[in-house]
């Protein structure tokens, strides 16, 4: 065991074991209570016929320190923003105020109704209305909806909004153009919308190809989905050219805003030609990424886009007062039920006001000089594919570990002994072997410097004893997992062992 | 930090934007705030929005009790914090929770297997008749009107660019789904049938009799299920090919429409047809017990345009709350919780009915019920507003036919006093327009 290299960062301490919570289960015991029931009791067999139910199955049975435990437990077992630095690159895994979350559970926030008349709803309605405000601010675009309920809802939505405008054209158009360097979900969005998925090629600095764009752009396309700064982390340089071509064309430029962190209080992409473009509340605006979600993925849009907006939308009435408007005889209709997720909308306009202008502009260069400290930190160590300067993300590659038949994946798995959420993986897939890093504005440089550290300590165990990372992660309750014989034969739900007859 | 880099200021970072769209003003935005100043400006918005009313608003959104525990759990930080668990050795807390909450679904909608959890239960059905068009290489839906209407206008959205054409099929006088026309909805290129149960106006669908009809043109029936409480007490539709639930009354804030938690369960042969995240079971190297996200060939990141759906990010935080619920009121506790709901509902519609009338009689209600009166029941509603009570939902904008109808809810935290003093005042109101239209004509005599 190669103990010159233990972390500075983490150290094994005891873990609690646990089960399944149904393992834990025994008749009788509770942790719930009703108050008396202050209405006659009702016979469901009566009022309910065949349809009532008999039995809940295997629905367990605990006390509450049983289930705060249980929880408690399982919660040490992950690793979390909280603990460190979570560099997981478009993902923006940056500190989750806890005022936040302190704001979205104010009553009256937290209870509301979402079909309670207007009139009680002002307060919940002005949120909306000035988180808009913000928003349509931050990225200089027009008309914006809060609907949509993550990232890839909203370039569903953006996507439907495209094809209505084009549509409204005359001709709906066959195709969308993305860079071979997109995010999964732009080609399966592009897809849900009925559209054909038509690769483009990057250059050899790492962004659109210029030259290739005016060569595939013609009348069949709809939009251009484009990432800026794109998942290398590079500002797409030409992107107002990027812009013209496409509506020379006709076309739309559709941006994908997960990087956006890169660009707040720096540069609008209203402003270099975007047309239409989602945000991701839970990436450059702080709203907890919660193990996976909830999101929320705002769209916003230029003016000729504004017809097409989902329903409803926000408007100022007559009196002064807000509301929902619903007649929109071009909107795409809707794409989820109520207002969208709403809870969000509070943490983000919470985290804009904690900002302010001054904070935002802050923020953005902080995340971006992070990211170059750790490219300068590791430049050498890790092959670096594209030389071109980079914004909040760093993008290596494992050329040179893989040399000793050591990966991204395995170079990942052994971060976490020392301390540290893995980068993403193997992604973009421009990049054979990538490392995608991004540190986000949280870090101090301490941190950075911890991680510089792990990565170069790691780096040097690949020389020394590669079988040692390929065997990594050594220090977690539990080692790699057989991810094969999960996906062969799925065992996706408990059951109870079959008793003996 | 800037010497590291060898750069001289932050602004040499920023050189790949072009000088003409860089932006050299401030941003027009609200200033710095301090902590205490946005608690305070949060708080201002609460007073504007509902807060201090009784409301007695279902329709999608149950206002249930919160057991303290979910928020005292869900924000620690290890799961507050966190990201989608693809790193399974670092992210077990996750992912067993997952696991846990698939299975809980599993067992309270009689299905196979559920996911990770969808955006909400509207998109969570459309997502649903999708999956069938998958599955049974047909190509249209046919859609019961008593589904809630904000999901059957969000299944329209997504079909109209899928190409599905949706059939709706209406109401009997029970509010159930009308069979007869059902029957003949359905034809060879349906996909599936779907319906909700309890349906938007809370009345209890016969799912096997629908199954039946499904099945036997070999068509899909998926369950959109709206009121997760009922399942304590309702049978679940084990007839049924995919339930699509929206799980918000397990433990999640009515937060003015979101975040809910929408989840789908299905039948073990579909599973690979199946949209979202999944969390499975499987051993690590020394044959320890762990869990993994699974089947992700289905999935955007690995199969782009020809992925089963476009979802990435889910719910997991509220599908935690859910879970968390589930636990806490478990096998009896679930039965128990939607026996009050159904007792209430039952005093309150019993109470209603002896001054209005309570329309869908003769079919099983969960916990809401529907109210015709004589007078539009917005104008009534502003006076209960006046009382600070909310009233139940008009329905004329869903559903021109029920001009002067409302659909009212109650739930375990309805109390009687509330009910006696909502029936009491429409009940005021129904007199004083019965006396209203009774005048005109004793001037006549």
């Amino acid at each position: 065991m190669t103990t010159k290299h233990m972390t500075r960062k983490a150290t094994r301490h005891i873990s609690q074991n646990e089960g399944l919570i149904f393992e834990k289960s025994s008749p009788g015991k509770a942790a719930w209570k009703l108050p008396p029931l202050d209405v006659p009791d009702v016979d469901t067999a009566k009022l309910l016929g065949k349809q009532e139910r008999k039995d809940l199955g295997n629905m367990p049975e605990v006390s509450e320190i049983e289930i705060i435990r249980h929880f408690t437990r399982l919660s040490t077992w992950n690793y979390a923003i909280d603990l460190g630095m979570y560099p997981l690159g478009s993902c923006t895994m940056k500190y989750n105020p806890r005022v936040n979350e302190f704001v979205a559970r104010v009553e009256g926030l937290a209870n509301g109704h979402p079909y309670q008349p207007e009139k009680i709803s002002q307060g919940a309605l002005r949120i909306m209305r000035t988180l808009s405000d913000c928003l349509l601010e931050i990225t200089g675009m027009d008309a914006i909806t809060l609907q949509p309920a993550a990232g890839a809802h909203g370039e569903l939505t953006g996507m439907l909004m495209v094809r209505a405008y084009h549509e409204s054209q005359g001709n709906a158009r066959k195709k969308i153009l993305i860079p071979d360097s997109a995010h999964g979900t732009n080609p399966a969005t592009a897809a849900t919308v009925g559209y054909a998925v038509e690769n483009l090629k990057s250059n050899d600095r790492g962004m659109v190809d210029v030259a290739a764009l005016a060569a595939q752009m013609n009348e069949d396309v709809a939009a251009l989905m484009v990432t800026n700064p794109n998942t290398l982390g590079v500002f797409e340089q030409e992107i107002h050219k990027i812009a013209e071509l496409m509506h020379a064309k006709g076309g739309l430029l559709y941006m994908d805003g997960a990087n956006m962190n890169a660009l707040v209080a720096k540069t609008r992409p209203g402003d270099f030609g975007v047309d239409v473009m989602h945000l991701n509340l839970h990436k450059t605006f702080s709203t907890p990424h919660g193990g996976g979600g909830p999101g929320s993925g705002p769209v916003a849009v230029k003016k000729i886009l504004e017809p097409f907006l989902p329903t409803p939308v926000v408007i100022t009435k007559p009196d002064g007062t807000l509301g929902f408007e619903y007649n929109r005889p071009q909107s795409v209709g809707r794409v989820r039920a109520f207002y969208g997720n709403f809870g969000m909308f509070i943490r983000a306009l919470a985290y804009i006001f904690a900002n302010g202008p001054d904070g935002l502009r802050q923020t953005t260069e902080d995340a971006v000089l992070n990211a170059n400290y750790i490219r300068k930190g590791l430049e050498g160590v890790y092959d670096l594919p594209y030389s071109t300067p980079s914004m909040h993300e760093v993008v290596f590659s494992d050329k040179l570990q893989s040399k000793k038949g050591v990966k991204t994946m395995d170079l990942a798995k052994r971060l976490i002994d020392y301390g540290f959420h893995p980068y993403t993986t193997a992604f973009p897939l421009i990049v054979a072997g990538a490392l995608m890093i991004e540190p986000t504005e949280s870090e101090p440089k301490e941190e950075l410097d911890l991680f510089i550290e792990a990565m170069k300590s790691i780096a040097e165990e690949v020389e020394e004893d590669p079988q040692y990372v390929l065997d990594a992660p050594h220090n977690t309750r539990i080692s790699r997992l057989d991810e094969t014989a999960a996906a062969r034969k799925p065992v996706l739900r408990w059951k109870p062992e079959p008793s003996a007859p | 930090m800037l010497q590291a880099i060898g750069i001289r200021s932050v602004d040499d970072l920023f050189s790949p934007i072009p000088a003409e769209f860089r932006l050299t003003r401030d941003l027009a935005i609200p200033r710095q705030m301090a902590e205490s100043e946005i608690v305070d400006w949060f708080k201002q918005r609460a007073k504007e929005s509902g807060e201090g009313y009784t409301s007695f608003l279902g329709a999608g959104a149950y206002s249930h009790y919160r057991p303290v525990v979910i928020d005292a759990l869900v924000q620690r930080g290890e799961f507050l914090t966190s990201y989608t668990p693809y790193q399974a050795e670092f992210a077990q807390g996750t992912l067993q929770a997952i696991f846990e909450f698939q299975t809980m679904i599993s067992e309270l909608t009689g299905m196979d297997l559920a996911n990770a959890s969808m955006y909400d239960g509207s998109t969570g059905a459309a997502e649903a008749v999708m999956m069938a068009v998958r599955i049974t290489g047909r190509h249209s839906g046919v859609i019961a009107r008593s589904l809630h209407p904000e999901y059957r206008e969000v299944l329209d959205t997504y079909a109209t660019h899928q190409a599905i054409p949706l059939r709706m099929v209406s109401f009997k006088d029970t509010g159930q789904v009308d069979l007869k026309e059902l029957e003949t909805a359905v034809d060879d290129d349906t996909a599936c049938i779907l319906i909700q149960s309890p349906n938007f106006f809370g009345t209890i669908e016969d799912i096997e009799a629908i199954a039946e009809i499904a099945h036997r043109r070999g068509a899909l029936l998926i369950v959109s299920i709206a009121e997760a409480v009922s399942l304590g007490i309702v049978e679940p539709p084990r007839a049924a090919d995919i339930v699509a639930m929206e799980a918000q009354s397990f433990g999640v804030p009515l937060g003015f429409g979101g975040p809910y938690c929408g989840v789908l369960a299905t039948k073990e042969k579909f599973v690979r047809q199946m949209p979202g995240r999944l969390a499975g079971q499987t051993v690590d190297k020394n044959g320890k017990r762990g869990f993994v996200l699974t089947l992700a060939t289905r999935e955007q990141h690995i199969r782009r345009e020809k992925a089963t759906s476009n979802i990435c990010t889910n719910q997991a935080l509220v599908a935690l709350m859910v879970n968390i619920f589930m636990t806490v009121y478990g096998k009896v506790g679930l039965r128990e919780l939607a026996k009050h709901n159904m007792a209430k509902a039952a005093y309150a519609a019993g109470q209603f009915s002896k001054h209005a009338r309570v329309r869908f009689a003769g079919a099983p209600r969960f916990n809401e019920f529907v109210v015709e009166t004589s007078e539009d029941p917005y104008a009534i509603n502003s006076r209960l507003l006046g009382h600070k009570i909310v009233g139940g939902l008009p329905l004329k904008k869903f559903y021109p036919e029920l001009r002067h109808a409302a659909l009212w809810c109650c739930t375990e935290l309805t109390t009687r006093s509330m009910i006696d003093t909502a029936v009491g005042l429409v009940a005021e109101s129904e007199r004083s327009v019965l006396n209203k239209d009774a005048e005109p004509e004793e001037v006549v005599r």
